[in-house]
């Protein structure tokens, strides 16, 4: 249990104590993964099974690496080649997957909110791998950590994030947990890729990308998400760059001393972030990589590492 | 034990330490590790203590059992795991391993295959302030402060002044259920 909570979904239902339980532990964690011998044998004989129905690199072998440090078996399992392309529904698969009775069930789904529907059929616990355009919570909790780890703390911090926020999952996670830790959230992107009621959770919006990093303790740069959207919601990717687009220049003008820079990935290099941005002093995108499985082994380790008994 | 048996108790423990090293020549090679919690304050005070004997200071690091606990199949919910920290390399090192209470064992236990990941010293002495029987594995202490024989309803628990208790004691209390 993380605090109060079986699984982990979306951080919108987590508190400030459980977003700060599993940053604390994952300090822990990062000490581990640095050891000469990376692996600690706490959830020995406990199994996750990784249920990815969309693509991923670095959050499918970050959970992966997580549970083999945690010596815990996984399974992946990838809806290409799978029976899904039979006609099998979600939770046909779960219910199989469920019947080999795995501690975790990690998903990645494009429909939002398919890993708490499967939540709700299964016993064991959920965690999201991110869900269409609804959260990215191990994602949250990361860029959380990575930037507590810099800065010291997310209270008063303000963090900026830029770019295709209606589709973004990545930016809904980071606005609940940097909201939770008391961090001032600033939203900046074309008009057209601002959700509507982003006010009510506690963000301000600014349009124009000088003013919004103007101060910020730390900028999250966002790819457009061109899998997610249907009608063409920019002219051309050249003049997003050129609006939105973080380059040396800007990065050297605009930014505060001192300023993170964070990406999630993938990185569409040349149209968010400039190359000379992406590998430079300020840029923290490996460091999140890094801390991305320190996150996952704190998630798995405090939903798996309960005993079966304390559960049921 | 009061806080000036628990002193004695202390510096005996470094005398002998420091005795046994300089006969096995192993006092250029000491090194200590305190199991947490109760072992770290313990370290650093065998530490000052072997610091002023042996004219050096060895080493001293930090080992969290957490992760290495073999009851995590039957607790209720997972143990809070705290920070390890070794900073130096165990090859050949003769390790003082430091723990305030030696019970069944299985906390040793856990200890020594966490070291083990780390490195692979040429021995491992396990100290403990009070030996208090029970123990359920092949584990002794090699150094022991005290050695009683606690009946399993009783724990034993040890105070100091460095976890922000007024004075240092060994007290002993029914279990509470």
């Amino acid at each position: 249990m993380i605090g109060r909570q079986k699984h982990c979904i979306a951080l919108e239902d987590y508190s400030r104590e459980e977003i700060a339980q599993v940053l604390d532990l994952a300090v822990s964690m990062k000490e581990v993964l640095r050891r000469p011998i990376k692996k600690v044998p706490s959830l020995r004989g406990r199994s996750i099974v990784n249920l990815f129905f969309e693509a991923s690199t670095r959050t499918r072998s970050s959970f992966e690496i997580a549970a083999k440090v945690l010596s815990a078996d996984s399974l992946n399992w990838t809806s290409s080649g799978s029976s899904v392309s039979k006609g099998e529904t979600l939770i046909d698969t779960v219910k199989n997957l469920e019947a080999m009775h795995p501690d975790v069930l990690v998903i990645r789904h494009s429909a939002s909110g398919a890993p708490g529907l499967v939540a709700s059929r299964v016993g064991c616990s959920v965690v999201s791998a991110g869900d269409g355009a609804h959260e990215h919570p191990s994602q949250g909790l990361l860029d959380a950590f990575t930037v507590r780890e810099k800065l010291g703390t997310l209270d008063g911090k303000t963090l900026t994030i830029v770019g295709d926020v209606s589709h973004s999952r990545v930016a809904r996670s980071d606005i609940h947990a940097f909201g939770k830790l008391g961090a001032k959230v600033r939203l900046c992107g074309p008009p057209t890729m601002m959700p509507m009621g982003v006010e009510k959770m506690g963000c301000t919006i600014e349009h124009d990308l000088k003013k919004a990093v103007d101060g910020a303790d730390a900028v999250i740069m966002l790819r457009i998400q061109h899998e997610r959207i249907g009608a063409p919601l920019l002219s051309t990717t050249r003049e997003y760059s050129r609006l939105w687009g973080l380059n040396a220049k800007k990065a050297a003008e605009w930014l505060k001393p001192g300023a993170l820079v964070l990406h999630p990935g993938p990185i569409n290099r040349g149209v968010e972030l400039m190359p000379e941005v992406a590998d430079g002093p300020a840029s923290v995108i490996l460091d999140q990589v890094e801390n991305g499985v320190a996150v996952r082994m704190a998630i798995l380790y405090l939903l798996a590492g309960e005993s079966a008994e304390a559960k049921s | 034990m009061d806080s000036s048996q628990i002193s004695a108790a202390v510096s005996r423990l470094a005398r002998d330490i420091a005795q046994r090293a300089q006969a096995e020549d192993a006092a250029g090679s000491l090194a200590i590790v305190g199991i947490r919690r109760g072992g770290v304050h313990l370290a650093a005070r065998l530490r000052v203590e072997l610091t002023q004997l042996l004219g050096h200071s060895p080493p001293v690091g930090t080992l969290d059992i957490a992760l290495y606990r073999d009851d995590v199949a039957v607790r209720g919910a997972a143990p809070v795991v705290g920070p390890t920290d070794i900073r130096f390399p165990l090859e050949g090192k003769t390790l003082i391993l430091v723990d305030d209470v030696l019970y069944t064992g299985r906390t040793v236990r856990a200890a020594l295959d966490e070291i083990v990941d780390f490195g692979r010293p040429r021995r491992v002495w396990l100290t403990v302030l009070v030996d208090r029987g029970g123990h359920e594995l092949p584990i002794a202490a090699d150094f022991a402060g005290v050695k009683l024989e606690v009946p399993d309803d009783q724990d034993v628990q040890v105070r100091l002044r460095e976890e922000g208790h007024a004075q240092d004691a060994v007290l002993m209390s029914r279990r509470a259920t």
